[in-house]
């Protein structure tokens, strides 16, 4: 068997130097071939399969794979070979070469071409073969993830051959862990298993342990012990990781929260107001999203991948505009009345939800990801999302740009002089009626920002802001009232708390304990964890 | 002692709304009882039950006044003292379905035996006891609020800080509840309920002594609100809530007060759940959310804050409103009820009780002065 | 400054807020039955100093004794309340919502416990008592009010009626006669001197011709500590007081 694989190799290490003719007679060539696999007994089928293997084109691949799989069939009519699907009434052809459909055909036009153990031998190693060779390195990759998934013992020598002629350094790697894994299922001197045993521990991650597992279970003696240690180690590596993971998802969460209550904290800690519609005001900025995507898709396809960066600046208008307008209209009135203004809001938030329920229906609406938001990347064991990424960076940009609009501009100095002695800055020619405004329309226009990032990663619907705001007023009261910094300490306290809670108490009941957490706390250190001092505070 | 506590104060506005309540729960269950469908004066059982639901509300209004009109303490987390008492109530009425549920088992409720529960869990002990449930009716909601309070009225915890954990309180409980392994039926609650105290709840007999139930638990939670804030205690609970560190100054201990307040009102929320439950036929989660506290408080605005009786008036007419709205324009009850709110603290901020009064001291004065009669401020012993 | 005999004993009390000293080194002893006038200028830590004695701050170092055994710094305001220490603030915290008789009644010395108050009855005695102080504040005619009505003078002499109320040991009254005519202020000075022949009385005034119409000892503040004591001629004869007062 070994033998025949390497020759194998040998006559494809060949194939891949000789120029292999015009594609197009290739391609007649290889649909011939893939046609006689129809044909003939096990043993031609076995010959035909060689033959296949011979060629090194991955292209036969699917076919070999829909033999293994028992879903090669072969036309009675024509004796052409298709892979097929269950379709109604019979199946659906699907050409083995191109992937293209075929049409259909009933039961009994078409039969199946049988395998036996030794011609499923056969296909996987020729399979192994074809794909730890395959010209693209994505192949090799999966194939040799392949392997070590099913640790067959048929695939090490071309495993070995692969080893030897692979270029990628990821490639090779991947195929050195699946040679130790193959490995350690076979009859090899035991220095070779240690030595494999150690490839694995560097590998690392869950399906490395589960080797190591399994090998400590079949063996004995040293490489048992070996084994043992591997398991360990490699249990200790994923536990810190996956703690990174935890404060990963912690952060991201965090960042979540930090979004939806940096608004907050300015219409709440820096004014006092107490916005029960603050969460409206986010729902506002995600379904200005939405309306940015959907006059996209119909008139401006091309700009799609730039909707969010139109969307942020939008939404922080109409947000902020439907935010002046509340503090004009409302929260002008009921200043110093902090329960009264409480109510109020909270029949706002009830009108602007019914509003937007009735204009954009009930229901939940599509918000669809620029490309740069796709996909995720992996550092170490951990798996980054690059929307997540996005979320945390936006985050704390909007943070940082608020801190400097407040310590930098004039507006944030006004801000500041109203709130700590407002008949001063009065006194001192500050429109602060104006202040009042243009700081609540702020504060609202931020949140409609965060809007923008949240309907990314949550569902658009007229609830969307209802979910947020008991956490949001947590983290702003638990960070400590009037303090950006304290937001930030706290919206990411309590994502981190929230996400290491979740593995013992589940998801619910994790949120439950850090609302109890926060309860408690309050009781502790009523003006949260930043709290300003002082005789002013006090009155 | 108590006798004086009662009689106190009662002025005849306090008898009128007892009257009132009284004819208006005995003509609705005799005429539901007297009479046959079709009769032109006939009153059908859900409408007993509607009122009753609205006696409920009402006294749930009452407790939500009693703390903040005269504590200063606003509550958005009344809706799980409420709650739990329905819980309490709904256990006994699960306990009593016994084998006439889905799956006949004597004990475990069907919910249980769908979730593969073995036994009992050891809190649902004692709830075939009607006794045993009364007394948790009270007691849980009871509890939670005294442990809840000493906390935060200790640490001095109050106003908006206090409002926003209350409602983080309630939606804490609301996700915990929601959990089916929490013992209580999950998302779907608890119903199905086949008879309280050996009647058939769904009878319009029983459903009549439910209403009269009710009437009497909110008269009596009137008199005992009414008798408390009349009391010298009433008088220091409105001194801590417009200048509660004043009354230290004074040696009170606000703390003591508000807790003594806030533990009676949940216990009262407690009860108003408790006869909600068997009129209704279902407590299910949804019941726990912020949103609901946030609405009794707003039946309280309407009626009157610091009043007692228009905590009462504004629960049944909003919740009218809300049965008629939700009938007619079901899409326009949130924009009703939202601008309600706003009217409300913008143009409203007594209340109609409230206003009331206000409107009947203006008449008063001008008159008096019509009279050309300058009497000096009445020395008036206000006692 | 001695311990002994004292009805207020302050010894190095310090009390900084974010780094700022609002009490340094502040050392102040009353004698029983003494009336004693605290004058400064702003920011000099009258008021901090009222808060550290009636509770509302604790100091960071320093010994605070009532009636020479009691640690008040350990207390809190209700505690301290009840040991007999009344205070009006510099702005009169009335209950504005409760007519002039209710507030003396929730002011006159009872039982102070929820339970006391549920079950209180007003006795013919407690009706003489809060009828004595309304004559004595001039408030008689007014006791059916809403204190919310009262005007400036009216609430600082219902608050002085408060403090009589408690039948406390010792008032801290602060600023008594802010906002007051010449002639209001003069009626409080009288007031004040009556009342300090039955209790032992700290004023903190601004008010220069108001403290010396109550001739008493004066201790003088400055920035958180006593620059100067003794009687007022002899306090403003002091160079450093003169500093503080008129600047450089």
């Amino acid at each position: 068997m070994a033998r025949t694989i390497h020759s194998l190799v040998l006559f494809l290490a060949l194939a891949w130097l000789i120029p292999t003719g015009p594609a197009r007679a290739a391609d007649d060539s290889l649909q011939a071939r893939i046609d006689a696999l129809g044909t003939g007994g096990f043993a031609d089928t076995a010959k035909q399969i060689q033959a296949l293997a011979a060629t090194g084109d991955d292209r036969v691949v699917p076919a070999l794979e829909a033999l293994l799989a028992g879903g090669l069939y072969v036309r009675q009519s024509d004796k052409k070979v298709f892979i097929t699907k269950k379709a109604e009434g019979g199946f659906a052809l699907i050409d083995p070469l191109t992937g293209r459909t075929a049409g259909t055909a009933d039961t009994f036009a078409v039969k199946k071409i049988r395998v036996n153990n030794r011609l499923r031998r056969e296909l996987k190693a020729a399979l192994g073969g074809l794909t730890l060779l395959s010209k693209d390195p994505a192949v090799r990759l999966k194939a040799a993830a392949a392997v070590f998934k099913s640790q067959d013992p048929d695939a090490l020598s071309a495993l070995d051959a692969a080893i030897l002629k692979e270029t990628d350094d990821r490639v090779r790697e991947a195929m050195r862990q699946a040679r130790a894994a193959v490995q350690l299922k076979s009859d090899v001197p035991e220095a070779d298993k240690v030595a494999a045993l150690k490839v694995i521990e560097e590998r690392g991650d869950r399906d490395a342990l589960s080797v190591a597992l399994a090998a400590a279970a079949q063996t004995e003696g040293a490489v048992k012990a070996a084994a043992e240690a591997t398991a360990k180690s490699i249990r200790q590596t994923l536990e810190l990781w996956s703690a990174a993971q935890n404060v990963w998802y912690g952060l991201s969460l965090g960042s979540v929260l930090l979004l939806a209550a940096i608004g907050l904290a300015i219409t709440f800690g820096v004014m006092g107001v107490i916005n029960m519609a603050h969460g409206e005001m986010v729902m506002i900025g995600a379904y200005v999203t939405f309306m940015v995507q959907e006059v996209i898709r119909t008139s401006l396809p091309g700009l799609f991948d730039y909707s969010l960066l139109i969307a942020v600046p939008l939404a922080f208008l109409v947000a902020g505009a439907v935010g002046m307008a509340i503090e004009r209209g409302i929260i002008r009135f009921l200043y110093g009345r902090p329960l009264e203004t409480l109510l109020a809001t909270w029949g706002l938030s009830l009108v602007l939800q019914q509003t937007v329920r009735t204009i954009f229906g009930p229901t939940n609406r599509e918000v669809g990801a620029p490309e740069f938001m796709s996909g995720a990347f992996e550092v170490g064991h951990l798996t980054v999302t690059y929307n997540r990424l996005w979320i945390i960076v936006f985050a704390l940009a909007v943070l940082f740009a608020l801190m400097a609009v407040l310590k930098k501009t004039p507006l944030g100095l006004q801000m500041r002089a109203v709130t700590q002695n407002r008949r001063m800055a009065g006194a001192m020619g500050i429109r602060t009626s104006w202040v009042d405004a243009v700081t609540f329309g702020l504060g609202s226009g931020i949140a409609g920002i965060a809007g923008v990032a949240l309907s990314q990663i949550d569902n658009v619907s007229p609830n969307l802001g209802q979910s947020y705001i008991i956490d949001s007023f947590m983290v702003v009261v638990f960070g400590g009232v009037g303090n950006l910094w304290g937001t930030l300490v706290g919206a990411m306290t309590l994502g981190v708390a929230n996400k290491f809670l979740e593995p013992y108490a589940g998801a619910v009941l994790g949120k439950v304990l850090v609302l109890v957490f926060i309860i408690l706390f309050i009781q502790k250190r009523p003006r949260g964890l930043f709290a300003l001092k002082g005789r002013a505070i006090e009155t | 002692m108590t006798l004086r506590l009662l009689q106190g104060g009662f002025d005849r506005r306090a008898w009128m709304f007892l009257a009132v309540l009284f004819t208006a729960a005995l003509v609705v269950s005799v005429l539901s009882l007297t009479t046959q469908p079709g009769h032109p004066l006939h009153v059908p059982t859900y409408v007993v039950s509607l009122v009753g639901k609205y006696l409920c509300y009402a006294l749930l209004a009452l407790s939500v006044d009693l703390v903040w009109g005269f504590c200063g303490v606003l509550s958005l987390g009344h809706a799980a003292f409420f709650s739990l008492g329905g819980y309490a109530m709904g256990m006994y009425l699960m306990r009593q379905i016994g084998t006439r549920g889905v799956y006949g088992d004597p004990v475990l409720p069907d919910f249980m035996v769908f979730l593969n529960y073995k036994e009992l869990p050891w809190f649902w002990y004692g709830f075939d006891q009607f006794w045993f449930a009364a007394l948790m009716v009270v007691a849980v909601p009871g509890v939670l609020a005294f442990v809840f309070g000493w906390f935060a009225f200790r640490s001095r915890v109050t106003g908006v800080y206090l409002s926003i954990i209350t409602q983080a309180l309630t939606f804490a409980l609301m996700l915990a509840f929601f959990r089916n392994d929490m013992g209580f039926g999950g998302n779907n609650g608890l119903t199905d309920f086949k008879d309280i105290l050996g009647f058939d709840v769904q009878a319009g007999s029983t459903r009549a002594g439910l209403l009269m139930a009710s009437a009497v638990a909110l008269a009596f939670g009137f008199m005992i609100c009414k008798a408390l804030v009349n009391s010298k205690f009433g008088k220091v609970l409105i001194a801590v809530r417009d200048a509660e560190s004043r009354t230290r100054f004074l040696g009170y201990r606000p703390e003591n007060y508000k807790l003594l307040v806030w533990t009676l009102s949940a216990c009262m929320a407690g009860v108003a759940g408790a006869l909600y439950v068997p009129q209704v036929g279902i407590i299910n989660p949804s019941e726990f959310t912020p949103a609901n506290s946030i609405e009794v408080v707003i039946w309280v605005a309407v009626g009157g804050r610091g009043t007692l009786v228009g905590a009462a008036v504004g629960a049944v007419l909003v919740n009218l409103g809300k049965t008629v709205f939700t009938g007619v324009l079901p899409e326009f009850w949130l924009f009703a009820l939202g601008g309600l709110f706003i009217a409300v603290t913008l143009f409203l901020p007594k209340g109609i009780v409230g206003t009331w009064d206000d409107l009947m001291a203006r008449r008063r004065a001008a008159r008096d002065a019509g009279d050309g009669e300058l009497r000096g401020t009445a020395p008036q012993e206000a006692d | 400054m001695s311990l002994k005999s004292s009805i207020l004993y302050l010894e190095n009390v310090n009390v900084s807020f974010d780094g700022f000293r609002a009490l340094r080194d502040l050392s102040l002893t009353v004698k029983p039955g003494e009336m004693r006038a605290i004058i400064g200028p702003n920011g000099a830590g009258k008021t901090t100093m009222m808060d550290v004695i009636t509770g509302k701050t604790k100091p960071d170092s320093g010994r605070v004794l009532f009636d020479e055994t009691v640690n008040l710094t350990r207390m809190d305001e209700a505690e301290i309340a009840s040991l007999g220490i009344g205070r009006k603030f510099q702005k009169p915290t009335v209950f504005e919502n409760h007519t002039v008789w209710n507030n003396l009644l929730l002011a006159l010395k009872a039982g102070r416990r929820t339970w006391d108050t549920l079950f209180h009855a007003t006795t013919a005695r407690d009706r003489q008592e809060i009828e004595d102080i309304l004559d004595i504040t001039r408030l008689g005619h007014l006791r059916g009010e809403v204190s919310a009505n009262l005007s400036h003078g009216q609430k600082q002499w219902l608050e002085i009626g408060m403090l009589l109320a408690q039948d406390p040991k010792l008032l801290l009254v602060d600023e008594p006669v802010a906002g007051m005519t010449d002639a209001e202020t003069a009626e409080t000075a009288r007031l004040l001197r009556d009342i300090a022949q039955l209790h032992s009385v700290v004023v903190v005034e601004h008010d220069m011709a108001f403290v010396r119409d109550l001739d008493v000892q004066v201790t003088v503040l400055h920035e958180g500590t006593a620059i100067a004591e003794g009687t007022l001629d002899y306090v403003s004869a002091d160079e450093r007081v003169i500093e503080v007062y008129l600047g450089r």
